[in-house]
């Protein structure tokens, strides 16, 4: 039987807004890398001494870091949220009294608890700053 | 009466070398799904204009197109909700075109055979014996995996189908965990092998689009994530378990 295979371009997924998104989730990955990479950078700095670290430190305070951070973050966040929305699809049915708990209250809860530690963590530090 | 224009995908293997499009101008009224729309045009305007349907109501998985890009059964899309503008109809993505808006389906049904889609007994019960008797909680646990009527939409959303056709992909997956999950079943075992593959459920990204179009409410994006969690634990417990076999 002859049939025509329509080719698929690299672009696929420019047509609809659903793959756009999820071109975006997948894009954070490369800026969390990059994150994870500076603070590796930041931990050999550490290694060599404290006036290597110090100057590993002032390095971050540049407006090109600053802009990296700010976008990072952003990712970070977006990708944050967009697993935390997927994450009842990766359990199993999850029941407490014999009933099922809405997949909608597994992301609050994880939303909010995320949330929570995030803001608990950034007042320790903020308490605890030199 | 209200017209709208329908532009088809037009492909003819004895005649084409690649599909064209062709814009029929149909007059409509409210209630008219676009499938309805299609009928006029085969009825009224191009008796050569293939495409497939049957029952009219979203039980049947045959009438499934891409409209307007999107994947969609084509008795539930109403023309309305595209008047003023156009509906641009075209075969399910992802699939080899056999003749206009028809797709081959083969590689699909040879992906369903091979998860066994039907009860492997635990242990075969006589009539004697009685029935198995189910839970609504064990019936909970599949019920909804069990409403897929095979229509492909969750195929033509998948990109990793698209990318790579041997992936086992959303519907085939989501039906197999429809059988693992029953609580009378006892095939797993036999299963695990369609799980496991380079083409199982590691195909999968979590794309999740497929569980958005599904028209009955299954969400075989669970289902092939669920299995990413038992394949894993199928690879790391047979180090623990007497004879390396699992479940």
């Amino acid at each position: 039987m002859k049939t025509y295979v329509r080719p698929m371009t690299a672009w696929w997924w420019r047509r609809n807004p659903f793959y756009r998104w999820y071109m975006v989730r997948e894009a954070s990955c490369v800026f969390i890398t990059a994150y994870a990479l500076e603070l590796l950078v930041g931990l050999a700095r550490l290694a060599q001494g404290r006036a290597a670290f110090e100057a590993w430190r002032e390095s971050l305070a540049s407006p090109g870091a600053v802009v990296f951070h700010v976008v990072t973050l952003a990712f970070v966040a977006y990708h944050a949220w967009t697993w935390f929305n997927v994450m009842p699809k990766t359990l199993p049915f999850v029941r407490l009294g014999g009933r099922r708990v809405p997949d909608r209250m597994i992301v609050v809860t994880a939303i909010g608890s995320a949330v929570a530690a995030s803001i608990a963590v950034f007042l320790a530090v903020w308490w605890y700053r030199p | 009466m209200k017209t709208i224009a329908i532009e088809c995908l037009r492909y003819n293997p004895e005649t084409d070398a690649a599909p064209r499009y062709q814009t029929y101008d149909v007059p409509f009224t409210d209630d008219m799904s676009l499938l309805q729309g299609l009928q006029h045009v085969k009825d009224h305007i191009d008796g050569s204009l293939t495409f497939r349907w049957s029952c009219r109501m979203a039980i049947c998985g045959s009438c499934g197109k891409m409209v307007n890009g999107v994947p969609a059964l084509s008795c539930q899309t109403f023309l309305r909700d595209y008047h003023p503008g156009k509906v641009r109809v075209e075969p399910l993505n992802h699939f080899p075109i056999v003749r206009d808006l028809a797709i081959d389906q083969s590689d699909f049904l040879n992906k369903l055979e091979s998860v066994k889609p039907w009860l492997i007994p635990a242990e075969a019960k006589t009539v004697a014996q009685g029935t198995h008797l189910q839970t609504p909680e064990q019936l909970d646990d599949y019920y909804q995996y069990s409403q897929c009527i095979n229509c492909l939409l969750c195929y033509a959303a998948c990109p990793q189908y698209g990318l790579n056709p041997a992936f086992t992909g959303p519907a085939a997956l989501a039906l197999l965990h429809r059988y693992n999950a029953d609580s009378r079943d006892g095939g797993k075992r036999e299963r695990m092998e369609v799980v496991n593959a380079e083409d199982g459920v590691w195909g999968c990204t979590l794309v999740g689009y497929c569980s958005e179009v599904c028209p009955k409410g299954v969400d075989p994006a669970r289902a092939v994530n669920q299995n990413k969690i038992e394949s894993t634990k199928d690879y790391f417990l047979r180090f623990l378990m007497p004879g390396g076999k699992v479940t």
